[in-house]
């Protein structure tokens, strides 16, 4: 080995890649940021040229997303006074504030469909890797190659049987169809992923506990499983992202009941000119439950990345 | 505490046969040692034995009962496993107390605390009971699993080279511990060893394993003492048996390769053998002589003085005699 130190980088080298670190993690910020901004901002600061980094905030955005509105006669407008601040706001425009809109709904519908698959994809998924990794399975490499091969081509290529597919067993448009669905696509990312995982942690360890008297499933849940959290929390936050961006099966396959919010954010542009604020302030409330989950995880992602260093 | 006996059990992987037939019985209260080089088999019977590989064919009894389709669990079996394995998610009062809250012991809570504690205090390890599995040193974790095993009652013990990590004086100290623990209790125990010192020290009994087969079994005495070829007397014996052509000694002899352990070298008068060098260790002194090209390792007393290169004369006494395969000729 060298006398020099390799393991301690200098200071200066330390110095320029915090730079660039934080020069990226600006660059990438950049869209977030002009998003969360342009969820504040007036229907005419939005689309002003040259854009607008300083302007006067306003929850109009978040109104408009929430709510549904309709124009209004002066005569009424003198005669019922506005309500609340929100109603206030609306009032500009000469407008009353009739009833909620979908978002929450469609919100909600993200919500239960994302978490839905992602559990079940994480629940089916670590049975599976966990019989590939430690039976013998018949066909073994060509089950898990044709596990593969279900990611190989674009999801729309399937798109057309699997509407007619849905159509017939009734599942179009239903919370259930769409949690089976993304399942079936990200089963295959978690099958490889948490096979990986538990293939890295030692069999003797569920040897040990079958002599000390557990069954072969009791020694999976208490042995197996908690040593395989690391991977079971980093595999759930690339499902959840999947299942909770995904758009062009949601557009296809959903409508009035199963709505995600993917789809539904874009049509809110048609409602009374385009409303880029409400856009935005759908946008930014959008990506708040991944952050949230994924900030939780963050622990376990750092170390999931680098799952060839799991300690063994 | 059980007998377990062995009735022509074999096992293969693929094509290679790792157990071979092996029929033993392995007393009530016996400490009875597995002993071979890797790759001997003696993993694989142990494994048999806890159910955690299936028999090709043959029959496991223990205390009378056929336990060739039972678990792990159901055949009441402890195990201590060469690399630890301590559950590295939990400290070790509940790595210690894991065998006792099974479905099958369900211990009581007041029970637990008593028996970890007992266990704790003979490995000596009380004070680390609150700390995780992974902050122990190598020596402290072996201690850990071998106390998950000693926390239960079972019918045997299955130790597979549970101080091979371990440093020289924790070896030593340990060895005697467990001798002392498997006597109080009257334990049965099945340990598997590549190590002489621990085989002959511990054993109520050995059993010797090439290439999956038990080529003998015996009390260590016997086994020292007549052994049933040159490859179970290489086993014990420390230097070495030397094994030679008779013819180098002339005379009358049994068989053509002759076998001399260190006591059975008498030096003074024979024929003659060149020193190569002399190992002093203190207790005792390690000659390496050369006697018309076959290297030979005896012991000598300790106060003389052998410089390389002088010639000394030896004759064989009450040696052993094996014929040309290697088995004894008696």
């Amino acid at each position: 080995m060298s006398s020099f130190s390799v393991t301690e980088p200098s200071k200066r080298s330390k110095w320029v890649a915090g730079t660039l670190v934080i020069t990226y993690a600006l660059i990438t910020m950049i869209p977030l940021v002009w998003i969360l901004l342009t969820g504040f901002k007036s229907p005419a600061d939005a689309i002003s040229y040259p854009p607008k980094v300083v302007f006067d905030p306003t929850l109009e955005g978040y109104v408009n997303l929430f709510t549904t509105r309709t124009r209004q006669t002066q005569e009424f407008l003198n005669a019922n006074p506005p309500q609340n601040w929100a109603d206030e706001i609306v009032r500009q425009y000469d407008m009353v504030i009739v009833g909620p809109s979908k978002f929450g709904e469609r919100f909600m519908n993200s919500v239960i469909i994302g978490f839905g698959s992602t559990f079940l994809s994480i629940f089916l998924g670590t049975l599976a890797a966990y019989a590939f990794s430690r039976f013998k399975v018949p066909l073994k490499d060509d089950l898990l190659f044709f596990i593969l091969s279900t990611r190989m081509m674009p999801p729309v290529a399937v798109a057309i049987p699997i509407f007619l597919m849905f159509r017939n067993l009734g599942l179009s448009d239903t919370h259930l169809g769409m949690i089976l669905l993304y399942t079936g696509v990200n089963i295959s990312l978690a099958v490889w992923l948490l096979k990986g995982f538990i293939d890295e942690i030692p069999r003797e360890y569920e040897e040990a506990a079958l002599i000390d008297g557990y069954t072969r499933f009791q020694a999976f849940y208490k042995v197996v499983l908690p040593q395989a959290a690391t991977g079971i929390a980093s595999t759930a936050i690339f499902c959840l992202i999947f299942a909770w961006n995904e758009y062009a099966f949601a557009v296809l396959l959903t409508s009035a009941t199963a709505q995600t919010a993917p789809p539904f954010i874009p049509t809110i542009i048609g409602v009374g000119g385009l409303d880029w604020p409400a856009v935005a302030a759908g946008a930014t409330i959008f990506l708040i439950p991944v952050m949230i989950f994924t900030i939780l995880m963050r622990k376990h992602l750092l170390r999931g990345i680098t799952f060839g260093a799991v300690r063994k | 505490m059980a007998e377990v006996v062995l009735d022509q059990i074999s096992k293969s992987f693929g094509s290679l046969k790792a157990v071979d037939n092996i029929s033993m019985t392995i007393p009530d209260g016996a400490f009875v040692v597995l002993l071979g080089p890797t790759g001997a088999g003696k993993t694989t019977t142990l494994r048999l034995i806890s159910g955690l590989e299936k028999l090709d064919s043959g029959s496991i009894r223990i205390d009378g009962r056929d336990v060739g389709l039972e678990t792990p669990a159901q055949r009441d079996v402890a195990m201590v496993f060469q690399q630890y394995s301590l559950y590295p998610h939990m400290t070790v009062r509940e790595n210690l107390s894991f065998p006792l809250r099974s479905p099958i012991l369900r211990t009581p809570e007041d029970e637990i605390t008593r028996k970890v504690g007992e266990v704790a205090e003979i490995l000596q390890i009380p004070h680390k009971l609150d700390n995780k599995a992974t902050e122990l040193s190598g020596g402290e974790m072996q201690r850990v699993s071998i106390g998950r095993a000693l926390v239960r009652d079972p019918q045997i013990f299955l130790m597979d080279e549970p101080l091979s990590s371990l440093d020289a004086k924790l070896r030593a100290d340990l060895r005697i511990e467990l001798k002392r623990i498997q006597a109080d209790l009257g334990s049965t125990l099945l340990y598997v060893t590549h190590d002489q010192v621990e085989a002959m020290t511990m054993a109520t009994h050995i059993g010797v394993l090439e290439d999956g087969k038990l080529v003998q079994y015996g009390t260590p005495r016997d086994i020292y003492e007549n052994p049933g070829s040159v490859y179970v007397a290489s086993r014990l014996g420390l230097p070495r048996i030397n094994i030679l052509p008779s013819e180098l000694f002339g005379g009358d002899h049994k068989g053509p390769q002759i076998g001399l352990r260190p006591e059975n070298i008498v030096e003074g008068d024979g024929i003659e053998a060149r020193v190569i060098r002399a190992e002093h260790l203190g207790d005792q002194t390690r000659l390496h002589l050369d006697l018309n090209g076959h290297p030979i390792v005896t012991l000598i007393d300790v106060h003389q003085d052998y410089p390389a290169g002088k010639t000394i004369k030896i004759r064989p006494n009450n040696p052993l005699y094996f014929d040309a395969s290697g088995a004894r000729v008696t």
